[in-house]
């Protein structure tokens, strides 16, 4: 398994980095913020990152991707996290883009995923109900009627759900198994709220009453959208894996930054054991939570594995970047001590984001236990 | 094929060939080989191993040929380990001198040295111990009074070493010495090798709390070492000191790499002894058992990422340093959780009553706790990734 970046990945990842310090700067986000526009991120930016081909990278060439491999998406969320850039890359194109081109037919995927890779519109996944990440949890009913199927029921935590064209929405009654339904944004019955999180970016609540859709609506066979959709979410679980990792190392540098400057008792404070000690402990999780998070994306592009060893290796990325970057962030913070809790510092913007990033597509308790359920009986 | 791809497959027939069935699977407690004066072998595949790499020259394999070696360059090595592990194959011996000792003399001997004790560690006749410690110098190991008094062609060594792995099976030791009392801590020490048959040698074994050991204390009486056996410049003994402890905690973060007796694969035991954990407090431990073997998969990444870079091209050093820490501290959760999982199972001291895995898993935790304190200590390792990779200021 190859857990290094290639040549052309590394430079994917400079030109990524570049991109994104020149354009979407971490005092971007904050300006954003600030300015509590309703998308959570920069349209302009966003079109000029599917110019630099971003939005193609994991699709296959005849649907007008460049067929790069997931692997290719790392270093843009390591950029991504390091940043703190927003986008909707991870809603439209890895989790929307991946379930169309997985379980679409030749219609759909021209219609709705070349406007995906293109940016033209933008797609949101409607999956939770709860207020954990569980996506055995779905209770939103599409009954089947003679037009088409009439969905009724409620969605929490939509990645960029605010002002998206459509959304593919996750629901139970057609088939046996779980069922998704493009259903476009000005679908009567449908109402879409905005649902603001620490993170300042953009997620939605969804109401579906009794909301119509033609038999064109449903991707794939009904009840048949469980595989694809644990494709498609082990790419986002691993890709957010990535833009944890990138925050994290950033933050860590920053952190590092401080204990070589900040003076007390007369000494520079990173030459408290206490501090170095844990510091040390931070550095090695980093360390471990990169080898996790290279395997995680080295998976996602190995047909060679079966679908259980895929997806263990997604939940071991999800699970080791996510507790490690919770534990850089609140070392972070205390850390800087008291300015670490004001809100000029950027740490704060990195720990808020942090915390969303390891909640959204299941959290470390949920990835600790999909890893012992995929473990083979008598392993 | 290019030239490596035919290594690889004159290498995997050759170990096809030649590793006995009964050479391939892990190898249960007290059948290990060390290399010796008189080796020890519990049967006669064992012995047919040995002998089969040794006269490979693979006891060594990147050691040059002139020492016995095979001379093979960094990626033909990793083609022979990858080979090895492949196939699941025993080490055919261990020696703490090829892996600490060896390197040094390599980089710092004399050519004569070179060949009088390299050679015989690449056919595996000599077993080697670490003459480091004191009761006085443990983590800081440049206080050590262990003297050697120049008597003209010879030294003469008075004082003691402690947690001398191995010492009473040992033929041979490599010891730091003090030969300048008057100059500073770091400035006035040496690195000698000694016979330990020399006269006013005495080893008397030290009981620890996994049972009877290997671990002794070495007297020295008035022990005459030829000036033969100085490696390295006279005083100079820090700088080669502390290459052989990097050696040391790469052999040591590598030893879990191995079908060693004291690897446990955790989650086949969590399902053999908490097969349907039932209620909050099962849950919650079966829970700290999975991710414990998460870690452990994470540093199994690592160790393999490491080998990627380096081959790369790129600067491992960061890597290389958290390797032993990392690999002693999991491996001491491992036994905790184990513990825990197992119960009373996990409890037992006299043979009889429990079974042979079982009195492994108490020995085995009962000496992991060793092997966060030796080579290095978990503390030393973290002040030395805080201001070697970090950067972090000193004290003061
Ligand atoms: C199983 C085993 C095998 C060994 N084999 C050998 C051998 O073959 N040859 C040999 O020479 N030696 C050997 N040793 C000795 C080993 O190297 C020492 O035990 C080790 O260096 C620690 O020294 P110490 O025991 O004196 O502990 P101390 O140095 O007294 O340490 C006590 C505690 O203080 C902490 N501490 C010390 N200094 C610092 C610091 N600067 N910052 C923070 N914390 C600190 C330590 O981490 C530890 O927790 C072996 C030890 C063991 C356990």
């Amino acid at each position: 398994m190859n857990l290094v970046y290639s040549e052309d990945h590394r430079l994917l990842a400079d030109s990524a980095r570049e991109f994104l310090a020149a354009r979407s700067p971490v005092s971007r986000q904050r300006a954003l913020r600030d300015e509590g526009g309703v998308n959570g991120f920069d349209p302009q930016l966003w079109q000029d990152a599917v110019a630099l081909g971003w939005s193609a990278i994991p699709f296959p060439e005849n649907l007008g991707g460049l067929d790069f491999g997931c692997m290719g998406l790392g270093p843009i969320f390591e950029s991504i996290g390091s940043n703190l850039s927003a986008s909707p890359l991870l809603s439209s194109v890895v989790l929307s883009g991946s379930l169309l081109h997985l379980q679409g037919n030749a219609g759909q995927q021209d219609r709705w995923l070349s406007a995906s890779i293109s940016g033209e519109r933008r797609l949101a996944l409607a999956l939770d109900e709860g207020s954990r990440h569980n996506p055995a949890n779905v209770a939103l009913q599409a009954v089947p009627n003679a037009n088409g199927y009439s969905l009724s029921g409620n969605k929490y935590f939509v990645i960029d759900g605010v002002g998206a064209d459509a959304y593919l929405v996750v629901a139970k009654g057609a088939g046996a198994g779980l069922s998704l339904f493009l259903v476009a944004a000005d679908a009567p019955g449908l109402s879409v709220q905005a649902l603001p999180l620490i993170d300042s970016r953009n997620h939605a609540r969804l109401q579906l009453d009794q909301v119509q859709v033609g038999h064109d609506a449903l991707l794939g066979e009904p009840g048949s959208a469980g595989p694809a959709l644990e494709i498609a979410l082990d790419r986002g679980r691993v890709c957010l894996a990535g833009e944890m990792l990138g925050m994290a190392e950033k933050l860590f540098a920053m952190t590092l930054d401080y204990l070589k400057t900040r003076v007390q008792f007369d000494v520079k404070i990173g030459s408290f054991q206490s501090l170095q000690h844990r510091s040390a402990e931070l550095y090695v999780q980093i360390q471990l939570a990169r080898s996790a998070v290279m395997a995680g994306l080295a998976a996602l592009d190995d047909s060679r594995l079966s679908a259980a060893e895929r997806q263990r290796f997604a939940s071991l990325a999800k699970w080791k970047a996510g507790q490690m970057a919770l534990n850089v962030a609140n070392e972070a913070v205390q850390m800087h001590g008291g300015i670490g809790v004001t809100d000029e510092l950027d740490v704060g913007l990195f720990l808020k984001r942090i915390r969303v990033a390891q909640a959204s597509l299941g959290d470390a308790d949920y990835h600790c236990e999909r890893y012992a359920d995929l473990m083979p009986a008598h392993a | 094929m290019n030239a490596i791809d035919q290594f690889r497959e004159q290498t995997r027939s050759w170990l096809e060939a030649n590793c006995p069935p009964s050479q391939r699977k892990a190898i249960p407690e007290g059948e290990l080989v060390w290399g010796a004066n008189e080796v020890e072998f519990p049967d006669a595949d064992a012995r047919l191993w040995f002998e089969r790499m040794r006269d490979k020259g693979w006891f060594c394999p990147d050691w040059p040929q002139a020492y016995g070696g095979a001379g093979l360059s960094e990626e033909y090595n990793a083609v022979l380990e990858s080979e090895l592990r492949r196939l699941k194959c025993r080490p055919p011996q261990i020696n703490l001198g090829i892996w600490m000792l060896g390197p040094v003399l390599l980089e710092f001997g004399t050519e004569e040295q070179k060949k009088n004790l390299l050679t015989p560690m690449t056919r595996g006749e000599v077993r080697w111990c670490q003459g480091f410690s004191e009761p006085n110098a443990g983590s800081d190991l440049a206080s050590l009074k262990t003297s050697a008094r120049d008597a003209g062609d010879h030294f003469v060594v008075d004082g003691s070493k402690i947690w001398t792995s191995y010492g009473d099976k040992s033929d041979w030791m490599y010891a730091l010495v003090r030969t300048d009392p008057a100059a500073s801590k770091h400035t006035g020490i040496s690195l000698i090798v000694l016979d330990m048959k020399s006269p006013g040698v005495s080893v008397a074994p030290i009981d620890l709390i996994s049972g009877k050991s290997a671990f002794c204390q070495v007297f020295f009486d008035s022990v005459k070492v030829p000036k033969s056996q100085l490696i390295g410049p006279l005083h100079g003994g820090w700088n080669l000191a502390k290459r052989l402890l990097q050696h040391e905690r790469k052999a040591m973060s590598k030893f879990g790499e191995f079908s060693l007796p004291t690897h446990f694969h955790l989650l086949p035991l969590v399902n053999e002894y908490l097969p349907e954990p039932s209620g909050q407090g099962e849950l919650a431990l079966a829970a700290r058992a999975v991710a414990c073997a998460m870690n452990e998969q994470s540093y199994n990444l690592t160790v393999q990422r490491m080998g990627q870079e380096a081959r790369a091209g790129q600067d491992v050093s960061g890597l290389m340093s958290i390797m032993k820490l990392v690999h002693t501290e999991q491996e001491r959760d491992k036994f905790e959780v184990l513990l825990d999982v197992m119960g009373y199972h996990a409890l037992g001291w006299d043979k009889g009553a429990f079974s042979p895995q079982e009195q492994a898993i108490t020995r085995g935790w009962l000496n992991s706790f060793a092997l966060t304190i030796s080579g290095g200590a978990s503390e030393i390792q973290l002040n030395v990734i805080a201001k070697r990779v970090l950067g972090l200021p000193d004290v003061k």
